[in-house]
């Protein structure tokens, strides 16, 4: 991904008729100064296009200034938590000369949003900001052009601040933004490229703004999927198999209808049990009686690695240079090792949810999704209806961290709604959560490394199965090196793994990172040296070093070869364009092998900051979510059943295992804008795991790092 | 069976026709459309479903609406009077003390319960009050943080 290229969008214009769906949308969105905006053709695009689908070439960003002089942003991405709600307002603001208040989010609603693959991999600001940028200064050119007209004024000597156009000659001949937009309906394509303004100009941009939603959240007013209300809805609860692969063989749904209110719907192996009451819904779904083949799956968390490996199709060899037996050769110290992962969920707090409503051949479909086109897609496959009689809506998300991308409930519900004619609830049960979940998927990583007695690195063949190439290329300077990847991170038909998987927070980065920056610690142990230091020695790219340098002067970092008795360790890592250095401090109980993590220092390189506090909330967010992996979270199964189902097993982060987290955000703001919702996580399993080490000499090999695991390790070495 | 259970709702008499195990949970989320309050866990495991009846702080989602018959329940819905926000919502919006927003309302009740027993927790009596509530996203440091300053905007004034 070339950063430069955000920059450097060709904003051609295309000429050509506005076809009917953009008429309709005017017609929806109603009347002021409509910018519509294409992101070109860039290969910028080219990660949002791994879906097939690429963005629409006609336009993909509009945004409206209507009468009252708001400024609305229509954007097919959502607010899950993340916070862009806040900084693509900002974004805007700035661009049109506006205060943050006058900006309306308008997100994930397909009937007036433009089409959008979906909010993942960090790439809101990065990708759908530049051009939102570039439609906001759009507008801001064709408001001073109708201001000149009013005015009667050159345009150069016109000032636009705040939503009012000015002459700076004579103040007090001015124009409202609202008033320039009263009773017209101008829809403008964006001509020519747009001046951006330059960080100097900055006013809302790159300063710190705390939540806009937060009104609405701390008072129960926010909307989330579940909590919209329609007349005569019903809440469905859907038979559901004890274990993945058990095939439905009968069921028996008499006792269940005969009680009053109850509705049994039926078809093929949808088998689902209504009432207008949620609760009752579940207390009738326990009187349907079925039989299920057992599940012919066999492996389970122990044996789900040799599993893996034993059914790896062919590698992909991904980065390579200079050559491995030549490496080999220049090694006077080698170091071969096996990293495991174990599957984990995302356990967002507020589980899948949908509402929908059909009507005639058209639906209308409120979902807790990440991806409301794709959803939208789905639906009309499984109703067999036209794409373009669905339409979804996308309420606040109680959390996603990719667990939000496919459509099964939605589907589950709008299949329902068909089938009674009536508006239907799906909302899965914390059970039912754990076991449809697309979980991280285990993973399995080999390293053989080499470096000299001097401390140089010299060869490195890294082999990743399953967790995906996201953050597999090392970024050292290792001048024979290879990387190769077995199966995609996101199960897919062939997959070995027994149930599905998908996108995990930095999908894939985390495995690869707690595998690569563990073994770059032994070979600093085996050289005896400093773990930063040697890591500087051993790094060319510039990011990384400067990344690394500014972690460890906050850090106050005095050097020491590992293990030091400390309890400190370093790891570096890259993900969405940006690049993160970590420091931390836990304690660790020999006795009882129990960890806390006392502190963790995190610098992040992510270009400019578009509201530093809210990226600084990100990392926050990261460091915590990061420790469940880190510590005690794994997904425990037999054959396809799913053991853990609640949060009595699966144990989240919680107040008591918090560290103290501080945040280190460069200030680099004539960059491009890097992605901030996920690369502060990728690195917490190996900081911890470097920190162990360094308390204890014991090398933690399996993530997560519990008690048990780290007492074992401890006694191995005494 | 269905049974007629009244009691004080965000300061309002009502009264419902249900039967009485049914969780308070969904008799407030469906019955009352009062959606402040989550469902999470189903388990009392992580605090989304927590309101208050007479000021402490209860897992809705095991809570029989009839044992609230003749009782005071509070949700996050009737925490702000005459549109002024609590000072615990105030705190909450001044720190960025959410993100996704889900676990909030349990939260918010679960300290207001808390700052209810320990009018100033130390913030390890914070983090032993509000552990057994869960948050995804991680809000936690800012948090600890909000009801910190909530207690010392409370000091020396009612609660409420």
């Amino acid at each position: 991904m070339n950063d430069n290229e955000l920059l450097n969008l060709d904003f051609t214009d295309i000429k050509i008729d506005p076809n009917l769906s953009r008429r309709e949308l005017l017609k929806t969105i109603g009347g002021g100064i409509i910018i519509f905006f294409c992101v070109g053709d860039s290969s910028v695009l080219e990660a949002q296009r791994r879906g097939g689908r690429g963005y629409p070439d006609d336009f993909n960003t509009y945004l409206k200034i209507g009468p009252d002089g708001r400024i609305a942003c229509y954007t097919g991405k959502i607010e899950m938590g993340q916070g862009i709600i806040t900084s693509l307002g900002q974004m805007l603001a700035d661009e049109v000369d506006v205060s943050l208040e006058s900006v309306d989010m308008v997100m994930g609603d397909t009937s007036v949003c433009p089409w959008d693959m979906g909010t993942f991999g960090s790439m809101s600001t990065r990708f759908f900001g530049p051009p939102l940028r570039a439609a906001g200064a759009e507008a801001r050119r064709v408001l001073l052009e109708l201001a000149a007209e009013q005015l009667k004024v050159p345009q150069d000597r016109l000032v636009a601040e705040n939503g009012v156009i000015y002459d700076k000659e004579q103040k007090d001949k001015r124009v409202t933004y609202g008033d320039l937009a009263k009773g017209k309906t101008i829809a403008r394509r964006a001509k020519e490229k747009p001046s951006l303004k330059s960080p100097s100009e900055f006013k809302v941009m790159n300063k710190s703004f705390t939540r806009r939603d937060s009104a609405e959240k701390v008072t129960g007013k926010a909307k989330y999927a579940g909590d919209i209300r329609l007349p005569g809805m019903l809440y469905a609860k859907l038979l559901r198999p004890p274990a993945h692969g058990a095939k439905l063989k009968n069921v028996d749904t008499a006792a269940a209808e005969k009680i009053e209110g109850v509705t049994v719907v039926h078809e093929d192996d949808l088998v689902a049990v209504l009432h207008k009451n949620p609760d009752q819904a579940a207390e009738a779904l326990s009187k349907v009686t079925a039989e299920f083949d057992p599940s012919p799956l066999k492996v389970d968390d122990q044996t789900i690695f040799d599993h893996l490996l034993k059914n790896a199709g062919n590698s992909n060899v991904g980065a390579h240079g200079g050559n491995l037996e030549e490496g080999q050769k220049q090694a006077e110290i080698i170091v071969e090792q096996t990293y495991l992962d174990g599957y984990k969920a995302h356990a967002a707090m507020e589980t899948h949810t949908a509402l929908a409503q059909v009507e005639g051949n058209k639906v209308t479909v409120w979902i807790s999704t990440q991806t409301p086109f794709p959803a939208k897609d789905q639906i009309a496959k499984a109703l067999s209806f036209d794409a373009d009689n669905v339409r979804v809506i996308t309420p606040f998300v109680g959390g996603g961290f990719g667990g939000k991308s496919a459509g099964q409930q939605a589907i589950e519900a709008a299949k329902l709604s068909k089938a009674t004619g009536k508006p239907v609830q799906v909302c899965w049960s914390r059970e039912e959560e754990f076991f449809y979940d697309t979980f991280r998927p285990a993973a399995v990583v080999k390293i053989k490394s080499g470096l000299t007695k001097e401390g140089k690195a010299v060869l490195w063949d890294y082999n990743v199965y399953y967790a995906g190439e996201r953050g597999a290329p090392q970024f050292y300077d290792i001048p024979h090196h290879r990387t190769t990847s077995v199966g995609g991170g996101f199960g897919g038909g062939a997959s070995p793994h027994p149930f599905a998987t998908g996108a995990w927070r930095a999908p894939g980065n985390n495995t690869n990172c707690f595998a690569r920056e563990s073994q770059i610690d032994i070979m600093a142990a085996k050289a005896k040296m400093d773990p930063i230091e040697f890591r500087l020695k051993n790094l060319k790219d510039e990011r990384a070093i400067r990344v690394l340098k500014a972690a460890a002067e906050k850090f106050d970092w005095k050097p020491a070869p590992s293990p030091s008795g400390r309890g400190l360790g370093v790891a570096v890592g890259t993900d969405s364009d940006t690049f993160v250095a970590q420091i931390a401090e836990v304690q660790v109980d020999k006795r009882t092998g129990r960890v806390q993590v006392k502190r963790v220092l995190c610098a992040q390189d992510m270009g400019l900051v578009i509201n530093p506090e809210g990226a600084t909330i990100q990392v926050e967010g990261c460091i915590t979510m990061g420790l469940g992996y880190t510590l005690t979270e794994d997904i425990h199964f037999k054959g396809g059943m799913i053991l853990d189902r609640n949060f009595d097993t699966y144990e989240l982060p919680r107040f008591s295992s918090l560290p103290k987290i501080e945040t280190v955000l460069l200030d680099l703001k004539n960059e491009p804008a890097h992605g901030g919702g996920e690369p502060a996580i990728i690195i917490v399993g190996a900081v911890v795991a470097n920190a162990i080490h360094d308390a204890t000499g014991a090398r933690l090999l399996q993530l997560p790092l519990t008690p048990e695991r780290v007492r074992k390790a401890i006694t191995a070495i005494a | 069976m269905a049974e007629t259970i009244a009691f004080t709702l965000n300061d309002k008499p009502v009264s419902v026709t249900t039967d009485g195990q049914r969780p308070l949970l969904w008799v407030l989320r469906t019955d009352f459309s009062l959606t402040g309050t989550k469902f999470g866990c189903g388990q009392a495991q992580c605090g989304a479903c927590t309101v208050l009846v007479d000021n402490k702080a209860v897992r809705s989602c095991v809570y029989p609406v009839r044992n609230a018959g003749g009782r005071e329940v509070r949700t996050i819905e009737g925490l702000s009077q005459n549109g002024d926000l609590h000072p615990l919502q105030k705190a909450f919006v001044e720190h960025d003390a959410l993100q996704c927003g889900f676990c909030t309302p349990g939260m918010i009740l679960t300290a207001y319960s808390l700052l209810q027993q320990n009018p100033q927790p130390t913030r390890e009596e914070i983090i032993q009050g509000m552990d057994h509530n869960l948050c995804r996203c991680g809000a936690h440091t800012r948090i600890i943080d909000a009801i910190q300053s909530a207690a010392t905007a409370l000091k020396g004034g009612t609660s409420r």
